[in-house]
């Protein structure tokens, strides 16, 4: 695989500087805190993208992978004494394969019998997470030790000096978190200009046109799905260890659906747009504060809306009303939008 | 995708994130600000929803009668809706953004737990209604809770099932998180009376029908007397089942039933059912020397005439936590945190709605198992047995 350089991506550098003006304008450890958390789902929903935007594939038990991710390094690091980069990479490895295992008879399959398979194991999931008490603390949930990497101990609570320069344990996890975003989407656009991008997009379009190509459609919808758990699995490690208490709500199918309503209201297919999507979905609760009881309606109805004037979601629907106001603009070929 | 969008599109998301955050910054300072974050919808809302309703209640009142300290009390309080990372996000938001002066919440164990390192790190006194023993044990300086823990209601049944001179008990338990903490408390603490659980049996929160694991447990040689720990309708189905199938044993509940709701849906099923609950279920039973017995009877007369609808244990921990804030305000003499956890941490008798307070470093809970009153089901209604 070539691995394209920021040039390439005219979206990357923007989102760098989003990123960048943040911390300048929101200078507050509230807005920071929330914002980390944002970047973290963010990333998720990126990945959960590859599969639902490209591969044309739905997970509905994404939410289960997060929290796999996320229990598994609570587990390791605080039961069995690991440090947090091996838990995570363990945790990771162990969600791979299950999305494997899972993937891999489902896969071979046409239509949509992944949503049927991942809505069963996200369930399952739920349900040992919320059981197995023994180990992960039961309904109640668990705390998480914070992150570390070689005697360096991560936390939001502790100051950092770097070049003389005191920041607050908020303000590098949201550089970190940042950097993982920018990672994240940087894998991703990689991803899709890749051969295993083409092929997807081709899937996406055309299953039966592809294999009469020589596309082994099952091997790359497998290895997407694969992908994006790890995704949700690294991400979920991280929230983990930035929140510092997990419970099984992590891993609820409202969870899952609130996943693919980020990607679905962002734009399916659209790196920048899913982030969006994922910021807007993130802020409903804190703006929303006085009418929390409609939440889940509002979610509904988000959905609905979504479907019936944006099909294609928020940021494609906008850049393409761009386009069509301001034809001059500077444009770029290809469907990542 | 083109640039420009891009740029707008993303300059357009932060503008609005600016805007809605930033918010009405807090007010003068003038008001006393109490800061809660309760589960008012969703799954817990049994627990968050009278909870709320008795915050607002008594702070309208506080303020009618002139305040604290001369200085209105400003309620702030926001919904989790029982997703601890809600809970967490919004704690942090009374604690960084609202800047409260105390802190009260939250409803769930998960909820409270997910908080309890912010209000720590904030050094901001912090008031759980949730019951699990972790909260408060071992204890963190700056949280309190006001209910009792599940270990006080074991002890409470297993004292009495002990005074009753039953040595071998059968366990049916819920598998909820109220149910298995239950479970965990009771195994841990039946054998200082003497007890053995001879069946351990449990049943999901969703479970209609629990005949074969009472049939089990009915089946097990040697089983005097049958312990429920568990919440919602669980409890009523086996109260029932047990009926139906003629168990003629002494049938134990917890606390988490005691409520009017468990009359209605055991029916007769419930007569002889003993349940340790608190003194809000029994108010006009309470002998008359009872220090609690104003208290419970003026939060439930104030309650059903504000709300139209009745009382429940749930919003009685939320009166004992803003009422042990108040008290404590009041001792301190000012709203400096730490004056007010010094406060907290010296309370002595103090009557509240959930029992007699006495708090002490090594105890941020301040509550005796006696606090829990033995009630019985006669006749279709709650009968003080103590």
């Amino acid at each position: 695989m070539r691995l394209s350089m920021p040039s390439k991506m005219p979206g990357l550098p923007v989102l760098v500087l989003v990123l960048l003006l943040v911390p300048i304008i929101l200078n507050d450890e509230f807005y920071l805190d929330i914002a980390t958390q944002m970047a973290l789902i963010a990333a998720t929903v990126v990945g959960l993208n590859l599969l639902v935007g490209y591969a044309g594939q739905v997970s509905l038990g994404h939410a289960a992978f997060f929290a796999m991710g996320a229990y598994g390094s609570a587990i390791l690091t605080g039961t069995y004494g690991w440090t947090p980069v091996p838990a995570l990479l363990c945790a990771a490895l162990l969600v791979a394969t299950l999305a494997w295992l899972v993937g891999r008879p489902i896969l071979r399959l046409k239509g949509h019998y992944l949503s049927m398979a991942t809505l069963g194991l996200g369930i399952i999931i739920a349900i040992v997470i919320n059981n197995e008490g023994w180990l992960t603390g039961g309904p109640d949930g668990i705390p998480v030790q914070p992150l570390s990497l070689m005697g360096f101990e991560l936390s939001i609570f502790d100051e950092y000096h770097l070049f003389g320069l005191v920041i607050s344990g908020t303000h590098a996890w949201y550089a970190l978190a940042g950097v993982l975003l920018v990672l994240a989407v940087w894998i991703a656009q990689n991803l899709i200009d890749s051969p295993i991008g083409r092929a997807l997009r081709a899937v996406h379009g055309s299953e039966v046109a592809a294999r009469t190509v020589g596309v082994d459609t099952s091997h790359y919808k497998l290895l997407i799905f694969v992908i994006s758990a790890v995704y949700a699995s690294v991400m979920g490690s991280f929230f983990a260890h930035y929140t510092g208490f997990i419970t099984p709500q992590l891993a609820t199918f409202e969870h899952s659906i609130e996943l693919i309503t980020m990607v679905v209201l962002g734009g399916m297919g659209s790196t920048y747009g899913v982030i969006i999507g994922a910021v807007l979905l993130l802020l409903l609760p804190q703006l929303l504060t006085d009418f929390h009881e409609y939440e889940m309606m509002m979610f509904g109805l988000i959905l609905m809306l979504t479907m019936i004037f944006m099909p294609k979601g928020l940021l494609p629907t906008l850049s393409a009303l761009v386009k069509r106001h301001w034809p001059a603009g500077v444009r770029s070929s290809g469907p990542e939008g | 995708m083109n640039k420009k969008s891009l740029l707008r599109g993303m300059a357009a998301v932060t503008t609005l994130l600016a805007l809605a955050l930033a918010g009405p910054a807090p007010a003068s300072e003038d008001p006393i600000r109490i800061g809660a974050f309760v589960s008012a919808t969703g799954p817990a809302s049994f627990l968050g929803d009278p909870e709320l309703k008795t915050l607002e209640m008594y702070v309208e009142r506080i303020n009618e009668a002139g305040g604290v300290l001369g200085r209105p009390l400003q309620l702030i309080h926001y919904d989790d809706g029982g997703s601890a990372s809600e809970a967490r996000n919004f704690a942090n938001r009374l604690l960084r953004r609202d800047r409260v002066d105390v802190l009260i919440g939250g409803s769930t164990t998960g909820t409270t737990m997910a908080a309890v390192p912010l209000a720590e790190r904030a050094r901001t006194p912090m008031i759980s209604m949730a019951g699990a023993l972790t909260i408060v044990e071992p204890v963190r300086p700056w949280v309190f809770k006001t209910p009792q823990s599940d270990r006080m209601a074991a002890e409470r049944v297993l004292s009495d099932m002990q005074a009753r001179g039953i040595t071998r008990i059968g366990l049916i338990s819920g598998t909820d998180g109220f149910g298995r903490s239950g479970r965990e408390q009771t195994l841990e603490v039946v054998e200082q009376f003497g007890i053995q659980v001879v069946a351990d049996q449990t049943y999901g929160p969703q479970d209609t029908d629990m005949t074969s694991q009472l049939t089990r447990i009915r089946n097990t040689e040697g089983v005097e007397a049958v312990f429920n720990f568990g919440f919602g309708q669980g409890p009523a189905i086996v109260t029932r089942n047990y009926a139906h199938l003629g168990i003629d044993l002494p049938l134990y509940q917890s606390h988490g039933v005691a409520s009017d709701r468990f009359l209605d849906l055991a029916g007769p099923a419930a007569e002889g059912v003993r349940l340790p609950a608190s003194a809000l279920l029994v108010p006009d039973a309470l002998p008359d020397d009872d220090p609690q017995k104003p208290v419970v009877q003026g939060y439930k007369e104030a309650y059903e005439e504000r709300w139209n609808t009745s009382v429940s244990t749930f919003g009685g921990y939320a009166y004992d936590a803003l009422h042990l804030a108040v008290h404590a305000i009041e001792q301190a003499g000012s709203t400096d945190p730490a004056a007010i956890r010094e406060a907290l941490e010296s309370i002595q008798d103090f009557v509240g709605v959930t029992g007699v307070f006495n708090m002490t470093p090594e105890d941020h809970n301040g509550l005796e198992p006696e606090s829990f009153r033995l009630l019985e089901v006669r006749d279709g209604r709650w009968a003080l047995i103590d």
